[in-house]
């Protein structure tokens, strides 16, 4: 319903000329009259969504950007102003530096895996005649588990001696070690994460005809290379999205290290958000915790942007996105 | 190639075929380990919690220990509050705006469909500290309305909406508006039914988001009256350091669990069925 289309477009030969702008500037008028009224409809019906969101995400994102300028932490009595000081001390700060690191090391881990098992579970329950539910329940059900339930229950299978894999070494203490540690972590995530991303493959795989299969059956292809020629490239949409959500979610995932490590030992498993959280409430530095979560926004952010770009890319192949 | 090899091959293939289905099977169970294991200890006495081996008649006895240890039934109080009155809230929202995205042409209609996706991407979780301080400022701290408040619009769900009013046809609301029902009675009566499917895909995805919300929570609550479950759940199993209460911090997480996982196996189907056809991709 573009206005465009509600107004006479082509002079029509043999009609008054004035008449015909008349009504052209008459149907404009009514068209542009009738879109403002429906402008006004829609930002009412936006409007509880818009105030929340106002609220409680834009206008906090400002403010942590404004906090990030000012010397605030329990040495000051009142903040002061300091400019960018915050940022060009976070590049010199060792702690921040290897939260960065070991945030791009569980994305840059975990998405892969996870995706690549959530593809190999999707495809195998799709297989799967009979017990389909319990297969289901055993891939899915990390989802619907607290992180800090997840944390609790891992910390009975990486306990050193008692735990579950004392019973196959008692001296692994991955959790305890500098360099395992965060691999042990990401172990966890992998688990709670690849069942959520399946959801996403079993709702794309519906999409796939099964004519296409059998065809290719009929031309010898192995299930190996039906997955390689029909299922994989045909899942590359759910794949786009599922990599965005997952990429975002290895910046979000915090809670288990709570229970599991406290970023520790040293920082050794310690990411932006937890980071964040300690700066903020455990040594009450406002500005760092603002200027660290800026970095943090702004890394979302940029992966918002990929995802645009691909989408407006994608636009110029296919009308209908 | 001859008979004999394409035969050859083809028992290769289906050797292969077992190889890897047999593969996954060993990865399910993998997989499901860490809920067995918290089931048989929550379930198990206490004295046997540490033997992997040991076998024993279930019992309640752990349960029991953590009900009398900890105020559990004040934290699922909070937490079925604070689950049920975001998504009420939310539910209204999401129709409204969702409907607004997908049938009005209307000024300004990207730039705000762009602030949405934007919160889908930030997500308040990452403001806690902006928002803490802002929740300081309205007096809301150690609030369940506190920790409730920032989630109430919701991006995810908006998209939802839309994606299935969008594969709505519009006809329908046509007649309704012919038959002169006004826009508040079309949306309740014309779109609500459709979208049930969505709400229930929605739901789910939104309950289980706040039943296991942790970090917003952990900032907000002081006292021990306002925490949810998860929060519950952290500070009753960081009270025990060493692994010999491990049946207790079981039996607990186990409460925890229990009520979501409840839900997905009593709605997979629908819920299955609802996240492959409305739109979440």
């Amino acid at each position: 319903m573009d206005i465009a289309m509600k107004i006479p477009q082509k002079r029509v030969q043999g009609q008054d000329w004035t008449l015909q702008r008349e009504e052209y500037r008459v149907g404009l008028k009514k068209a542009i009259r009738g879109k403002w009224k429906k402008t006004l409809i829609a930002w009412l019906l936006l409007s509880p969504s818009l105030i929340f969101l106002t609220v409680f995400t834009i206008y906090p994102i400002a403010q942590s950007f404004i906090n990030s300028l000012y010397k605030d932490n329990l040495s000051t009595l009142k903040p002061v102003f300091q400019g960018f000081t915050n940022y060009a001390n976070l590049l010199k700060d060792k702690a921040f530096l290897e939260c960065f690191w070991n945030n791009l090391l569980v994305a840059v881990v975990t998405v892969p895996c996870s995706i690549g098992l959530a593809v190999a579970f999707a495809v195998f329950e799709k297989g799967i005649k009979r017990g389909k539910f319990l297969v289901r329940l055993g891939f899915i059900y990390p989802t619907f588990i607290p992180m800090v339930a997840a944390a609790n229950i891992w910390m009975f299978i990486y306990t050193p001696i008692y735990g579950l894999l004392g019973y196959i070494n008692p001296n692994w203490r991955f959790l305890a070690d500098g360099k395992t540690a965060i691999w042990a972590v990401m172990a966890m995530l992998i688990w709670k994460q690849a069942g959520y991303i399946m959801l996403f493959y079993m709702s794309g795989l519906t999409g796939i005809s099964k004519e296409m299969y059998e065809a290719a059956k009929i031309d010898g292809a192995g299930s190996f290379q039906l997955f390689r020629l029909i299922t994989w490239p045909l899942l590359a949409p759910t794949t786009t999205y599922v990599f965005i959500i997952a990429l975002t979610n290895a910046y979000k995932m915090v809670d288990h290290l709570y229970i599991m490590t406290k970023g520790g030992p040293g920082n050794a498993t310690n990411v932006l958000l937890f980071y964040i959280y300690q700066t903020g409430f455990d040594y009450w530095d406002t500005g760092k915790a603002s200027a660290i979560t800026v970095v943090l926004v702004g890394l979302l952010l940029i992966i918002t942007c990929i995802k645009f770009f691909h989408d407006d890319r994608k636009a110029y192949y296919n009308e209908t996105p | 190639m001859n008979s004999f090899t394409q035969k050859h091959t083809l028992q290769w293939k289906k050797v292969g075929t077992a190889l890897l289905k047999g593969l996954m099977f060993l990865m399910l169970f993998i997989n499901a380990i860490p809920l067995l294991w918290v089931i048989r200890t929550a379930f198990i006495s206490q004295d046997k919690a540490l033997d992997l081996f040991a076998v024993g008649l279930p019992t309640l006895d752990n349960f029991k220990r953590v009900l009398a240890a900890a105020p559990f039934g004040k934290y699922y109080g909070n937490t079925l509050f604070i689950t049920i009155g975001i998504l009420l809230v939310q539910l209204v929202f999401i129709t409204l705006a969702g409907y607004a995205f997908a049938r009005i042409d209307f000024y300004g209609s990207r730039l705000l469909f762009i602030l949405f996706l934007s919160q889908l991407m930030i997500a308040p979780e990452v403001l806690i500290l902006p928002n803490y301080s802002l929740m300081v400022k309205l007096g809301l701290n150690d609030h369940l309305l506190g920790i409730m408040l920032p989630f109430f619009a919701s991006a995810m769900g908006t998209l939802i909406v839309r994606q299935t009013i969008k594969t709505i046809p519009t006809e329908l609301e046509e007649a309704a508006r012919v038959d002169g029902a006004n826009l508040p009675q079309i949306l309740g009566k014309v779109y609500v039914p459709l979208l049930l499917p969505a709400y229930l895909s929605f739901g789910m995805i939104s309950a289980a988001f706040q039943w296991n919300n942790f970090l917003w929570p952990l900032v907000m609550t002081d006292s021990v009256s306002k925490r949810p479950l998860s929060l519950g759940l952290a500070m009753f199993a960081m009270s025990y350091e060493t692994g010999a209460q491990w049946s207790d911090v079981s039996a607990a997480t186990f409460l925890v669990c229990v009520p979501l996982l409840a839900l997905f196996i009593i709605f997979q189907r629908q819920f299955m069925d609802s996240f492959m056809h409305s739109g979440i991709k």
